[in-house]
């Protein structure tokens, strides 16, 4: 079977969601032994493509072809799975199942036993499993739960149950969305290994690095619309970046930005310490938190960033009040926030962007209007002993979301029928709603596109400008290029704590942040915010 | 007695937008171009062209998709007996005969829609009254012998309904137990008190202060029809307008999405427990009155529970939460009231009965999945 050309062709597909129209005539070719990379913005139509490939959408015009052969129909798992494999965003093992179990999900293999029963055969499902893994020198053992891994190993079980079934062709959708450095790095070792082993690898990501790190080829969606293919070496990233954008110039991003109206933040801004934690302590399965203490200032933005189980999540749930503490205290304006209460933190005036907006940012089946208002119900319908109407939550929730750029056909649509990057929107503009004097964000900014971010980072400024504090946890350091101080945390404590210079960009080095996030050139002095060190270039030269 | 007047007075208890029927008005379709998506649903289908881009639009026909099934049952019903179109028959009969369940129906869908379940309600029905009647008749009606004042008896019975909603409440909430096996043990602790107290024998000639709510008719209209009438159009109202309402939406919805978004997730479930066992109660106060007395068997020995869960579920009310409404849940009442109702003017053999009523249900479960959709009968 010597196949010449695409191992997978998409031939002007076609597919529109009511009023949407997700993707208009696009065409990828997939080629054995290469790495294509997919990109584009929020409802650029990269989910959609991804879904037409992987067999889950039928296009509505349009054909998928394996090594020129026309592909099985939409919903024929199995024959999908037999020719390509996916491996998601949000991680699709089954948690009780073994690792073994995992890699053979659904295509156990079985033996004949007396009287010609088919049963499963454990040996060689366990014994296929570590030959699997040793080949691509996967540390895992194949008798575990799932259960038990690591975000990154689930990822590996996902990869290793695409190779273990012979699949030629790999669709990766944002595979390093929940990673963190060193394990993006392993990711990618993998994925070249499997390339250089004549594999065809899709890889859909919203970090343009990662793309001119592994990708052979790169196509740009937007719109729906393939707007750019070319292979990556001949491309620079602003050129990539301005097929992502299009004609619309980033000054009109700005623009939106500076229309924000987060009307009346009011009197916080004499406060002094708006928020302050003493000595916090807490256990979380997200990573601890060892004796930490930090204040913010009124109309400051503070970042906290860390590795995944560093504690810096943790840190910023307890302080909205979503997880709570084992000891210390924090501080709202001079006032002790309850232990462990949301709803008592929002009332105090904490706004809260989650970390997993799926989890908790948004209740899919209810509408724009009504997420966007969750958190101020309480105001709306004070006139009327807690009576709201549709048409009030939708009047109070559309400033927000002009303001934010929600894309959708009403505000009455759920939620659950936006895209990522919209549904982070909402997710946020349901924060800012009751104009808080304290923001916690947590990864605001993950899996969503370069222009959305700037728009999420710019509503965050605007509420600091407003003088609201502004805490963010976060482990993309691209997130804290406005923060007015960055805390480093390495395992649960502080470990250093820079200030950003008067001097514009770039504003924190990135090299020393990332030595110091990884507990490697943590001065031990840094820790002390009066020796804070500044890291601006132009200042390190002076001092010099 | 005009045909008329008799089916104003049938849907009587439902909200009043059940008849309404038709949605707000659809955005007009979108070019041919692009055209809408196939929908899962037969009714959604059908309405695709006008209402595809209207999801308001769409969520109102999975409300009303009992309509066409109700009105088949009703020619059946015509075809099957004279007796069965008249007011006597619909109003005074059916009417008194699904209040009891009606009102426990809706405890049982405002559980459901925060993401719960209760199997105690059906006990919560039979043991409420039973202590009450218990407390008001003279010992030769099998009573205590207490002889309280049936008001007060009204109100003691209430506060068992809530006093059972705060332990399961409290159980499921603050003990993070499981919900089916906490009710579940709980349904057989409260129907052995409901028999252990009076020794199997079950009061009767209650006051008739107590039993007015079940017995007494304005006109021909029995007044447990208009009570639980008006708990429907209420609740209804309630949630679909009330910040607390909403946030049982959202609840059901996502949990920890409502309790990011600093919605009281635990005290608005708790509430949610007491007020379900608390309309258990009253059910089963309405039901006392009705047969004028309080049988061991009332509630959990009847097995209630099963139409409740029933009713609720070919009404749309979903078993993971969040989704439904008090119209589909009155709809999936009257749906069942009226199915009974057949079976007894069919005079079907008492030992057919049984077996029918369940075949019927199994029927209007796939037949609301049909026409509802995807997300309807879950």
């Amino acid at each position: 079977m010597t196949e010449v050309g695409a191992a997978v062709e998409a031939i002007g597909i076609h597919k529109s969601f009511g009023p949407t129209r997700a993707l208009r005539g696009v065409g990828l070719a997939l080629e054995p032994g290469r790495c294509l990379g997919l990109v584009g913005r929020n409802g650029a139509g990269k989910s959609t493509m991804v879904s037409v490939l992987s067999g889950l959408v039928q296009p509505d015009a349009g054909e998928v072809r394996f090594a020129g052969r026309p592909a099985p129909p939409a919903g024929a798992v199995h024959a999908w799975r037999e020719r390509i494999a996916t491996v998601h965003q949000h991680s699709m093992v089954v948690p009780d199942l073994t690792v073994a179990e995992n890699i053979f999900l659904g295509r156990l293999p079985q033996r004949r036993g007396p009287l010609g029963w088919r049963s499963v055969s454990w040996r060689t499902v366990n014994a296929d499993a570590r030959r699997t893994l040793d080949d691509w020198g996967l540390e895992i053992d194949p008798g575990a739960p799932c259960r038990g891994l690591t975000v990154e190993q689930r990822q590996l079980v996902e990869i290793a149950r695409a190779v273990a079934s012979g699949t030629r062709c790999l669709l990766l959708d944002e595979p390093t969305a929940a990673l963190e450095h060193d394990a993006v790095a392993r990711l990618f070792s993998r994925v070249k290994q499997l390339v250089a082993s004549g594999v065809a690898v899709l890889y859909i990501s919203h970090h343009l690095e990662e793309v001119f790190d592994i990708c052979d080829d790169v196509a740009v969606l937007r719109d729906g619309a393939l707007v750019l293919s070319a292979p990556t070496r001949e491309l620079t990233r602003d050129q990539l970046i301005g097929a992502m954008v299009g004609p619309v110039p980033t000054r009109e991003i700005d623009a939106t930005v500076s229309r924000l109206d987060l009307s009346g933040a009011g009197d916080v801004r004499d406060a002094e310490r708006l928020l302050e934690v003493r000595e916090l302590t807490a256990t979380s399965p997200r990573g601890a938190v060892r004796g930490v203490s930090l204040h913010v200032a009124a109309g400051e933005q503070v970042g906290v960033v860390g590795l995944v189980s560093s504690g810096v999540i943790t840190l910023g749930r307890v302080v909205a009040g979503a997880d709570r503490a084992d000891g210390g205290t924090v501080l709202l304006a001079g006032r002790p926030l309850p232990n462990g209460r949301r709803d008592s933190a929002l009332r105090a005036g904490v706004g809260y962007i989650p970390e997993d907006r799926r989890a908790e940012g948004f209740v899919g089946p209810l509408s724009i209007a009504e997420n966007t208002t969750m958190t101020v119900t309480d105001r709306i319908a004070r006139q009327g002993r807690g009576v709201l109407t549709p048409r009030a939550l939708e009047r109070a929730a559309a400033p927000l979301t002009t303001a934010l750029g929600v894309a959708a056909a009403s505000l009455r649509q759920p939620v659950d029928e936006l895209s990522g990057g919209n549904q982070q929107k909402v997710t946020v503009a349901r924060a800012l709603a009751r104009d808080p004097k304290l923001v916690v964000a947590i990864t605001p900014t993950r899996g969503v596109d370069v222009a959305s971010k700037e728009l999420l980072l710019g509503a965050l400024r605007a509420a600091a400008e407003r003088g609201a504090g502004v805490l963010l946890a976060t482990d993309d350091l691209d997130d804290i290029e406005h923060c007015d101080r960055v805390v480093v945390l390495v395992r649960g404590a502080v470990a250093a704590e820079y200030r950003r210079a008067q001097a514009p960009a770039p504003p924190f080095d990135r090299e020393t942040l990332i030595a110091a996030i990884e507990g490697l050139g943590a001065d031990p002095d840094a820790a002390d915010s009066d020796a804070a060190v500044s890291l601006d270039p132009h200042r390190k030269e002076s001092r010099a | 007695m005009s045909s008329v007047s008799d089916r104003d007075q049938a849907t009587s208890a439902t909200p009043p937008h059940v008849g309404a029927g038709s949605p707000p008005d659809p955005a007009p379709a979108p070019p041919a171009v692009t055209g809408p998506p196939a929908p899962h649903s037969l009714a959604a289908r059908l309405l695709a062209r006008g209402a595809g881009r209207n999801p308001a639009a769409v969520s109102w026909i999975r409300q009303a998709a009992l309509l066409p099934v109700l009105v088949l049952v009703l020619i059946v019903g015509v075809s099957q007996s004279s007796v069965f179109f008249t007011v006597n028959n619909l109003v005074s009969g059916v009417g008194q005969q699904v209040s009891a369940l009606g009102v426990t129906v809706v405890g049982e869908s405002l559980i459901l829609l925060i993401g719960g379940m209760d199997l105690s309600l059906e006990a919560t029905y039979g043991l409420a009254p039973m202590v009450a009647a218990w407390l008001l008749v003279p010992t030769l009606a099998f009573g205590s012998g207490a002889r309280l004042n049936p008001y007060l008896g009204i109100l003691i019975l209430l506060a068992i309904g809530a006093a059972v909603g705060l332990a399961n409440g409290l159980m499921i909430v603050k003990a993070r137990l499981n919900g089916f096996i906490v009710t579940l043990g709980m349904t057989v602790l409260l129907a052995g008190v409901q028999n252990g107290i009076v020794h199997g024998q079950g009061p009767y000639e209650l006051p008739a202060a107590f039993s007015y709510l079940g017995s007494a008719f304005v006109g021909q209209v029995p007044v447990s029809l208009l009570v639980a009438g008006a708990i429907f159009v209420l609740t209804g109202l309630f949630l679909r307008y009330h910040r607390t309402g909403r946030s049982i939406y959202a609840i059901g919805g996502n949990p920890e999405a409502a309790r990011a978004a600093g919605i009281k997730v635990d005290r608005i479930k708790i509430g949610v427990y007491i007020a379900g066992s608390v309309l258990a109660a009253l059910g089963g106060l309405m039901e006392a009155g009705r047969v004028s007395s309080v049988t061991v068997q009332q509630g959990y020995q009847e097995g209630i529970i099963f139409t409740v869960f029933a009713a609720a579920v070919i009404g749309g009310v979903s078993l993971k939460g969040g989704r439904g409404s008090m119209i589909g849940a009155a709809s999936g009442v009257i749906l069942l009231g009226l199915v009974q109702n057949i079976i007894d003017l069919a005079q079907v053999s008492n030992y057919w009965q049984l077996a029918i009523s369940g075949a019927v249900i199994l029927f209007a479960l796939v037949l609301a999945r049909v026409v509802g959709g995807e997300a309807s009968a879950e």
